[in-house]
């Protein structure tokens, strides 16, 4: 190569920038705050985590966005025979990204493996209605419960992933958290820790399937920790969609050209989680009812909504999303805000000046901060402990939060014990362990009439007001921002489902 | 100067030891770690086996002696948080970090001390009250703010550089710039003050009586003499970058060892803070002691 072609190739090569999102290099790049603490969908509870997931990995059922009805996926129909068993037939053809064929023994491998203790589940609730999984056949398992859960198929059509049983037994976690294989619309191309994730479309994609087939050659996901970073990466074009803009940049991005805003309501909950057994602090006030009511009267959810929020957000009354199957809203105690109330039920409780107590949060530090306003007003000194979610959710099931700032996004599931069973049926994340709650609740879930569940779940939720265990606060909307190229629909499971995004 | 150097090490090798010692306890005030590794779902036998298994049911004594030996081989057990070895993690980051603090340093020395330098020489004029106000607001802006500053005037208004991230090193124009903004205060000041003071000493008012012009005279004789404190201030400052990093790194999504402190601060990951802790004072320590023996090997009076 004569000198001056070299220092020519050299200069291309300083000058050419990375590899660039959009639609001229057929990669949306999609950027998020966090990242999964393992890309393996069993062994994360974040949100980015589940989109990783629902990407990239297909699970025995759909659930029709548009009619809510189950549709077949990997398995090719059902048959419940009896209360607490489940066949379903395996669909044959379908690969996984490394070239497997999928059949029965990964669905058994895979919902075994994750009952197990060694396997340290970390989304238990998903998975511990299932007692075992069998092959009955070439093409067929059978699901045994440990009791009727009527909301199983909600689960199989979403956070219960198939996994390839002959490769994750031979790479084990930690090899499958570095280089995971599923079977869904996109395969990951790399997993690296603090950067992000590629994902390519999988050529091998089963032809039928009712995601469709991806449109979008590659996918990348990148974590960018600052939100005005990410919104000036969105606008400079390094990035193609981000996410949970707050109200007030999504005014400013409007005006931008090539960008366009959606906003849309999701699942997602917020609410203040007490520790109603006073474990986090001796002699902790909240173990006194009169003290959990005045908070509940301190915050006006509704100014919240209508200035901090906005978008798409309603104020939530029961502790679950008002459009879950079984979240019964009716006759559930109401606190509309009344700071006057609050300081009479504070001095009742012997607490005329208040009282210090820490508060955890781990999203929106900004609601966090107004509640803490809220709380200010009526003489509670709240303190702000801000964590990573992961961080978050230990220091809480260990017992050492007074008030816990939670969202919950019930992973999707459209059924009302995906939320309140997570908190208050006796696990790991049940501050109070109220008997009287835990059976209600156990009783909604395992019940298969529908109108039975409704009635136990609402008596579960009207306790659960009624003795100020939880503030539901309200549903989260977020504002999507992404380039004008891009075709996007948002749901309001919070799940984007990038399969069927496409350029325009 | 073999008794000066004796004396440097000496000193460098105890506070590393304090160092080690307190990095060491920083992990074991964090609660309880058998719990911790062994993660939420574990039972009571499960996490006993762990302590045994991690000896941590040994003096504390013992485990300081274990730790220290693993850490001299570079073993940092496993993050709490991704299922990989410290060291890999920092094996990652820490060349980003560097990069970084290398070109930040540059970026402050080349417009420090020329700034310095003419500040002194025109002294009390407005130039001199300008380089002061740089340096001034320098040490007055936070550093998120005018990271995010140059992000929107170079990267959105004008286009020329990219946001976020470490794939080229245009990448690394803006943060290096953002992080050297806050050595470039210190450094002018010294470089003025010394040349202040050696300008108005007896050999450059004998090498003006020699009729040498004033180019040789600032060059050659002042700010040779002028820099020596500089070149301590430089590697105190780098060490200073590479722990201040953690703001910049995350304005850019510079995925260096400061974000990675950050975030594992944020996440309960005491393995990874304590090795990072480690690992920047042991850095910070070697570029003092560097120092100290540079300054005392180009100024003989220091020895003593």
């Amino acid at each position: 190569m004569p000198p001056r072609t070299l220092v020519a190739a050299l200069l291309a090569s300083l000058l050419a920038g990375p590899a660039l999102a959009g639609k001229a290099n057929d990669t949306l790049v999609y950027a998020s705050d966090s990242e999964p603490e393992n890309v393996s969908p069993y062994h994360n509870s974040a949100r980015e985590g589940v989109i990783l997931a629902r990407n990239c990995w297909d699970t025995l059922v759909y659930r029709n966005t548009k009619t809510g009805a189950y549709e077949p996926m990997l398995a090719t129909s059902w048959k419940w025979v009896d209360d607490t068993t489940l066949d379903l037939v395996i669909r044959e053809g379908v690969t996984f990204h490394n070239g497997d064929a999928l059949g029965p023994e990964d669905v058994a491998f895979t919902f075994n493996y994750v009952l197990t203790p060694e396997a340290r589940t970390v989304t238990r609730q998903n998975v511990d209605w299932m007692k075992s999984t069998e092959v009955t056949g070439p093409h067929s398992v059978r699901i045994h419960l440990k009791q009727p859960f009527p909301a199983a198929l909600e689960y199989l059509a979403g956070p219960t992933p198939i996994f390839p049983a002959a490769y994750f037994k031979k790479v084990g976690l930690d090899g499958f958290a570095k280089a995971p294989v599923g079977s869904g619309p996109y395969k990951i191309v790399s997993v690296d820790s603090g950067r992000g994730v590629k994902m390519e479309r999988f050529a091998q994609y089963w032809a039928g399937s009712p995601l469709g087939t991806p449109k979008i050659g590659k996918l990348e996901f990148r974590v960018i920790p600052d939100g005005e970073s990410r919104m000036a990466e969105l606008m400079t074009g390094g990035v193609d969609w981000i996410w949970r803009v707050p109200s007030d940049q999504a005014d400013q991005l409007r005006a931008a050209p090539n960008i366009t805003i959606l906003n849309s309501e999701t699942m997602r909950v917020g609410f203040l989680q007490f520790d109603t057994l006073g474990r986090a602090k001796e002699n902790s006030p909240l173990k006194d009812v009169r003290v959990r009511q005045a908070i509940s009267y301190a915050i006006d959810r509704k100014a919240m909504v209508d200035n901090l929020v906005r978008g798409s957000s309603r104020v939530m009354n029961a502790l679950c999303f008002i459009d879950q199957f079984g979240c019964v809203d009716q006759g559930v105690m109401r606190y509309p805000y009344d700071p006057a109330k609050a300081k009479a039920l504070l001095k009742d409780a012997g607490y005329p000046n208040g009282f210090e107590i820490d508060l955890g949060a781990y999203r929106e530090r900004d609601y966090a901060e107004a509640v803490i306003g809220y709380l200010g007003a009526v003489g509670i000194k709240a303190r702000l402990n801000y964590l990573r979610y992961a961080a978050f959710r230990d220091t809480l099931r260990s017992g050492k939060v007074s008030i816990g700032y939670q969202t919950w996004g019930s992973f999707s599931v459209n059924d009302v014990s995906a939320f309140a069973g997570v908190y208050f049926r006796g696990g790991e994340e049940d501050l109070t362990k109220d008997p009287e709650v835990i059976a209600d609740l156990q009783a909604g879930d395992s019940s298969t009439d529908p109108a039975k569940r409704k009635e136990a779940y609402g008596k579960a939720l009207g306790r659960i007001a009624s003795q100020a265990y939880a503030l539901p606060m309200f549903s989260y909307s977020t504002n999507y921002a992404f380039t004008s190229d891009l075709t996007f629909t948002a749901q309001p499971d919070e799940v984007p489902r990038f399969y069927a995004a496409s350029w325009k | 100067m073999l008794a000066f150097t004796l004396r440097r090490i000496l000193v460098a090798f105890a506070v590393a030891f304090t160092v080690a010692v307190a990095s060491f306890l920083l992990l074991h005030l964090s609660g309880d770690l058998a719990t911790s590794i062994a993660g939420p779902d574990a039972s009571g036998p499960q996490i006993e086996q762990i302590r045994r298994d991690y000896g941590l049911d040994q003096p504390l004594l013992t485990q300081f002696l274990a730790w220290g030996w693993k850490a001299l081989h570079l073993d940092f057990g496993n993050s709490f948080y991704f299922r990989e070895r410290v060291i890999d993690l920092l094996a990652a980051r820490l060349p980003i970090t560097l990069y970084l603090g290398v070109i930040a340093l540059a970026v402050a020395l080349l417009v420090a001390i020329p700034l310095g330098v003419l500040a002194a020489v025109r002294r009390d004029t407005w130039i001199d009250r300008l380089a002061l106000s740089v340096s001034v607001l320098g040490q007055a802006m936070p550093s998120f703010w005018f990271g995010l500053t140059l992000i929107l005037v170079f990267s959105v208004n004008l286009r020329w550089l990219p946001v976020s991230g470490n794939a080229t090193w245009k990448h690394f124009v803006l943060p290096a710039v953002a992080l050297g903004y806050y050595a470039m205060p210190a450094v002018m000041r010294l470089t003025r003050n010394g040349m202040l003071e050696v300008l108005s000493s007896d050999f450059v008012r004998t090498a003006r009586a020699k009729g040498l012009p004033p180019r040789k005279i600032l060059i050659r004789h002042a700010l040779r003499n002028a820099v020596i404190p500089v070149i301590a201030l430089a590697a105190v400052q780098f060490g200073f970058m590479l722990g201040g990093s953690i703001v910049i790194e995350a304005v850019f999504s510079l995925q260096g060892l400061g974000q990675l402190a950050w975030e594992s601060i944020a996440r309960n990951d005491f393995p990874v803070v304590q090795a990072i802790v480690l690992v920047l004072a042991m850095i910070y320590i070697a570029l003092t002691l560097a120092a100290d023996l540079l300054n005392a090997f180009l100024d003989p009076r220091l020895r003593q």
